[in-house]
C-alpha cells in the first residue's frame, strides 16, 4: 500500500506498464470480439437501411438540376434581378439557348421542368413545348456566316483541333465550356465529337465569345478572321425566338422561379411541405387552396392521439386482468391478444371495412333492430371514425403486451396493504397501484403512438379523404407524382416530430421510466 | 381451550371454516379467542392454514362457514379497509413510489386527516422506530431492517387496536431478526396493542408470543403460553414442531394415574407420563427432549428404567454439546448437555446407560 501511495504518477501494472494501458489491451480483444459479432447486423443494416433512408431523406434539399442542366443561363442570371418587372436581358436568353439545346438533345429538359413545376404550375409544358421548337430556332444565321468565312468550319475535326488548343480554349471560354459539355454527351453516346456534325448552338457560342471580343488577340489566323468578321455579323434575337416558341418566356416569374431555385441546395421542397413557398419577396404562404400539409400533420398528430388514447382505455383493463388471473389461464388469454398478428394487415383492415361499411355488418344489425332506419345508415368508414376504429383494433396489443408486463411485476400485496391502511379500493388503485403502472402506459404509448404516426396502409384502404394520413401523401408523392424531393422534405419532418416527441416525453416521463417487462 | 365468551375477548374466531376449491377444507372448524392485548402467534408449517386465518381476519379471503369477530362486532361483511386493522405484510409492501414519510402519511390521508395533524403522527411513528431522518427516503434506498421497521411504523400510525403480521421478519439475517423480535414485542406491549403474528420460525413464536397457537392440517392443534407449549405438548405433532424431541415408540404396559410403564418396540422398559394415552396395550409415541435426557446415574430417582445406548457422534457447539446415540432402535437420539467444567464428553463408541425422570417423559399419541 504505501509503495502505492508514494508514487505520485499512475498506477502501474506488476510489468511496469501504466494500469490504464493493459487494462485497455486486456479489453480490445473483447471488444472487438463483440464487434465481430454484430457487424453481420451492422452492415446488413447500413446497407439496406440507413444508406437508403439517408439518401433519400437527402433529396428534401437537393436541387442540383436546375444548376446541371441550366449553367450559363443560372451564371447569366446573376446579373438579373429578381424583383425585375422586365424579363432578362438577350445574354441570359443567349445562354439559356445554349443550355436548351444541350438538355433538349439529352431529354433533360423535360426532367427539369418537372422539377420546376412543383414550385409554379405551368413550367413543365413550357419546357416541353420549347423543347420541341429550339432545335428549329433561327440561329443558323450564325453557322452560315461563319462558315461562309472559311469553310473548314463546318468540319468537327476543326473543332475538335480548336478546342484541344490551350491558347484557343482561353480566347473563347464559352465556346470552350459548350464544347466540353457536348463532347461529353457524344462520347456518353459512343460516338466521336470529332466525326459528328457541328450544330448551330455551338456557332452561336463562337459568335458569342467573337462579339464580346475576347478573341482579339488569337494566334489562330480562321479565329482572327471570324473575330475581324464577327462585329460586322447580321444578328438574331434569341429572345424574340423564345417569345416566339411561347410569349410565357417573357413573362418574369418563370424567370424568378429558375432564379430562386437555381442554387444547388434549396429549402423548397421543406417550405412547400409546411404549405409555404418562396417568392421574390422572401417567404411567403401558398395560396389557400394549395395549403393540405399542416392540416394533414395536424390530423395525423390529432388522430394517432386519439388511437393512443383509445388504446389505453381499452387496454389497460385487458392487461390488468391478464395480470391478475392465473398464469395457465392468463396464457391463454393472451394468444388471443396475440391472434391479430398472426392474420394479415390488410385481411384485418378489409374485415373492419365489411363491418362498418353502409351496407355492411354493424349497419345491416342496427336496421334490423329498427335502432337505425334504412334511408340513415351511419356512415362510419372512409372517414376519420373508421380510421380512428381500425387503427385501435390492430396496435391495441403493442398497449397491451408492455402494459401487461409490467403489471406482472407489481406484487398484489402492494394493493392489500392500501387496503390494510384504510383505502377503499378505488383509492388503493390510484394512489398505490397506477402510478406503478405508468411505465408501461409510457411504453405501450411510444409504441403505439409513433407505429399511428406513420401508418400507411389501413388509413388508405378505411381512411377515405377525411381519415388519410401524411403518410398516404409521402406515399403518393414517392409513388404516383415522383416528387421525391417533397415526399423526403414530409418524412424528414415526420421524422423530426417524433424525435421531438421523443424528446419531450424524456424531459417530462423520463426515457428510464419505460419498461417493457 | 376456553370457548366461553369473556368480557375482554377482542378477535373471536366461532367455528370458521375455509375452502378455496369446494373439496378440501383449508382451515377446518377453527375456535379462537384473543384477549385485548395479547401477542398471540400463529405458528405452523407452510400449508397448515395460519395464513389464510390471518387473510380472513385482515378481510382479503372471506370464510367459508362461520363467524368472526372483531370487539365483539361480526366483520365477516366489513371490507378490509374498514376494518382498521393494521398490517405488516411479508415482503413489507412499502410503496416503492412514495417516500418514506409519504408512505407513513398515506393511511392518514385517506382518513382525511389535516396536513399537521398527519406531519405530527408521521414523525411519532418515525420516532418510535428509530428512523426519524430516513422520511425523505424512498424504500428501494434503505436496507431490509430498515424498510421492516418502516412497514411496521406505517401499521401502527393510525392507531389500530389490532395488527396482523405475516412472516415479518422471514427476510432478515439473524441478528437482525433476534434484534426486530425485541424490538416488537417491546412496541406491542408499550402500545397495548393486540398482535397476531404468523411464523414458521418456532423460535420466533416461542421468544415473542404471550400465547403460541399451533396449527397442523387447518386445525390447532395447541394454544398455549410458549412454556407449557414446550415442557408440556399435548400430542406428537406440537411435541416434533417445537423444539428438539427424541421419539421412541411403543405400547402401554401398564397405566396408574400420573406414571405409565412403555414397552418399547425392542423390548425395554421405560417410565413415562401418559398425555394422551388412556388404556393398556395402546400404541404410543413416547417424547423426550433431549436436554432432560441424563447420563449420569447418580441425578436419577432410585429403581429408573436405564436403557443402553451407544455414543454415534459428538458434536461441540460452544454452549452445548450435542451427542448423537443409538438406543432402542433409534439411530437419531439426541442429547444435549451444558458446557460446564464438570460435564462428561463423550467418545464415539463409547457404552452407555442414559434415564430420565418419568414426568420429563410424555407418552404420547401414536
Amino acid at each position: 500500500m504505501s509503495d502505492t501511495e508514494a508514487q505520485a504518477g499512475p498506477v502501474l501494472a506488476a510489468d511496469g506498464t501504466p494500469l490504464k494501458r493493459s487494462l485497455a489491451r486486456a479489453l480490445r480483444m473483447q471488444k472487438l470480439r463483440a464487434l465481430a459479432l454484430i457487424a453481420p447486423l451492422l452492415i446488413f443494416v447500413l446497407i439496406t437501411f440507413i444508406a437508403p433512408i439517408t439518401d433519400m431523406l437527402l433529396r428534401s434539399v437537393k436541387n442540383e438540376i436546375v444548376v446541371d442542366v441550366l449553367p450559363e443561363t443560372v451564371a447569366q442570371l446573376q446579373s438579373w434581378d429578381v424583383d425585375s418587372t422586365a424579363p432578362p436581358s438577350e445574354a441570359v436568353f443567349s445562354a439559356f439557348y445554349i443550355d436548351m439545346v444541350l438538355a433538349e438533345e439529352q431529354k433533360l429538359h423535360t426532367r427539369l421542368g418537372t422539377r420546376l413545376n412543383y414550385e409554379k404550375t405551368g413550367l413543365s409544358s413550357l419546357f416541353r413545348k420549347t423543347g420541341r421548337r429550339v432545335g428549329r430556332f433561327d440561329t443558323d444565321v450564325y453557322t452560315d456566316q461563319i462558315v461562309a468565312l472559311d469553310p473548314a468550319w463546318k468540319e468537327p475535326a476543326t473543332w475538335a483541333a480548336m478546342m484541344a488548343d490551350k491558347a484557343d480554349r482561353g480566347a473563347l471560354p464559352l465556346t470552350a465550356r459548350t464544347w466540353d459539355r457536348w463532347a461529353d454527351y457524344l462520347n456518353s453516346e459512343g460516338k466521336d465529337p470529332a466525326k459528328t456534325k457541328v450544330e448551330d448552338f455551338l456557332f452561336t457560342a463562337l459568335y458569342l465569345d467573337l462579339a464580346a471580343g475576347n478573341a482579339k488577340s488569337v494566334a489562330d489566323p480562321r479565329i482572327a478572321a471570324a473575330a475581324a468578321a464577327a462585329p460586322g455579323f447580321e444578328t438574331v434575337d434569341i429572345r424574340s425566338q423564345f417569345a416566339k416558341a411561347d410569349k410565357d418566356w417573357l413573362d418574369p416569374a418563370v424567370w424568378q422561379t429558375i432564379k430562386i431555385f437555381s442554387s444547388r441546395f434549396t429549402n423548397g421542397y421543406f417550405l412547400n411541405a409546411v404549405d409555404l413557398q418562396k417568392g421574390p419577396d422572401g417567404i411567403e404562404p401558398r395560396p389557400e387552396s394549395q395549403q393540405i400539409y399542416l392540416m394533414l400533420f395536424k390530423r395525423t398528430l390529432f388522430m394517432s392521439l386519439v388511437i393512443t388514447g383509445s388504446c389505453i382505455l381499452l387496454g389497460y383493463p385487458v392487461a390488468w386482468i391478464l395480470a391478475n388471473l392465473p398464469s395457465r389461464t392468463a396464457n391463454l388469454l393472451m394468444i388471443l391478444v396475440l391472434l391479430p398478428f398472426w392474420t394479415s394487415l390488410l385481411v384485418r383492415t378489409s374485415a373492419w371495412k365489411v363491418m362498418l361499411q353502409q351496407q355492411g355488418v354493424i349497419n345491416d344489425v342496427l336496421v334490423w333492430l329498427g335502432i337505425v332506419d334504412d334511408a340513415h345508415r351511419l356512415v362510419m368508414i372512409n372517414n376519420q371514425f373508421g380510421t380512428i376504429v381500425a387503427m385501435t383494433h390492430i396496435l391495441l396489443p403493442f398497449m397491451i403486451l408492455p402494459l401487461y408486463s409490467v403489471m406482472q411485476t407489481i406484487p398484489p400485496s402492494y394493493l392489500r396493504a392500501a387496503k390494510s391502511l384504510g383505502a377503499t379500493n378505488w383509492t388503493a388503485f390510484w394512489r398505490v397501484y397506477f402510478p406503478q403502472s405508468v411505465p408501461g402506459i409510457g411504453a405501450g404509448s411510444i409504441l403505439v403512438f409513433i407505429l399511428a404516426i406513420g401508418y400507411y396502409i389501413t388509413p388508405e384502404i378505411v381512411g377515405g379523404t377525411t381519415g388519410t394520413f401524411i403518410s398516404n401523401r409521402i406515399a403518393y408523392h414517392i409513388s404516383s407524382s415522383l416528387n421525391w424531393g417533397l415526399g423526403a422534405a414530409l418524412g424528414s419532418i415526420l421524422l423530426g416530430v417524433v424525435l421531438l416527441l421523443y424528446w419531450i416525453y424524456d424531459k417530462i416521463v423520463g426515457i428510464d421510466n419505460v419498461k417493457l417487462g | 381451550m376456553a370457548v366461553t365468551s369473556s368480557n375482554d375477548t377482542f378477535v373471536e374466531f366461532e367455528r370458521v371454516q375455509k375452502s378455496y376449491d369446494g373439496e378440501t377444507l383449508v382451515v377446518k372448524d377453527l375456535n379462537l379467542e384473543i384477549p385485548k392485548g395479547e401477542f398471540l402467534t400463529m405458528l405452523g408449517p407452510s400449508g397448515s392454514g395460519k395464513t389464510t386465518c390471518l387473510m380472513m381476519l385482515a378481510g382479503f379471503e372471506t370464510a367459508t362457514h362461520g363467524e368472526i369477530k372483531l370487539d365483539g362486532r361480526p366483520i365477516n361483511n366489513i371490507p378490509p379497509h374498514k376494518r382498521g386493522i393494521g398490517m405488516v405484510f411479508q415482503n413489507y409492501a412499502l410503496f416503492p413510489h412514495m417516500t418514506v414519510a409519504e408512505n407513513l402519511a398515506f393511511p392518514l390521508e385517506v382518513r382525511k386527516m389535516s396536513k399537521s395533524e398527519r406531519e405530527a403522527k408521521v414523525k411519532r411513528a418515525l420516532d418510535m422506530v428509530q428512523m426519524g431522518d430516513f422520511g425523505g427516503r424512498r424504500p428501494a434506498q434503505l436496507s431490509g431492517g430498515q424498510q421492516q421497521r418502516i412497514a411496521l411504523a406505517r401499521a401502527l400510525v393510525f392507531e389500530p387496536e389490532l395488527v396482523l403480521m405475516d412472516e415479518p421478519l422471514g427476510a432478515l439475517d439473524k441478528q437482525l431478526r433476534e434484534h426486530m423480535q425485541f424490538e416488537i414485542t417491546r412496541l406491542a406491549h408499550e402500545l397495548g396493542i393486540t398482535t397476531v403474528y404468523v411464523t414458521h420460525d418456532q423460535t420466533e413464536a416461542l421468544t415473542m408470543s404471550d400465547r403460541v397457537a399451533v396449527f397442523n392440517d387447518g386445525r390447532i392443534q395447541q394454544i398455549d403460553p410458549p412454556d407449557t407449549l414446550y415442557e408440556s405438548p399435548k400430542n406428537s405433532f406440537v411435541a416434533q414442531f417445537i423444539g428438539e424431541n427424541n421419539t421412541l415408540e411403543g405400547v402401554v404396559k401398564e397405566i396408574s394415574g400420573d406414571h405409565a410403564l412403555v414397552q418399547l418396540d425392542g423390548g425395554e422398559l421405560i417410565d413415562c407420563k401418559p398425555v394422551n394415552v388412556n388404556e393398556v396395550g395402546q400404541r404410543t409415541k413416547v417424547s423426550i427432549r433431549p436436554e432432560r435426557v441424563e447420563v449420569n446415574k447418580d441425578r436419577l430417582q432410585d429403581g429408573a428404567h436405564l436403557l443402553k445406548a451407544e455414543v454415534r457422534e459428538f458434536i461441540y457447539m460452544g454452549d452445548v454439546f450435542r451427542t448423537r446415540i443409538s438406543v432402542a432402535g433409534n439411530d437419531d437420539f439426541i442429547i444435549k448437555s451444558r458446557n460446564a467444567p464438570d460435564q462428561i464428553r463423550l467418545k464415539p463408541g463409547e457404552q452407555i446407560e442414559i434415564g430420565w425422570l418419568p414426568q420429563d417423559c410424555r407418552a404420547l399419541d401414536a
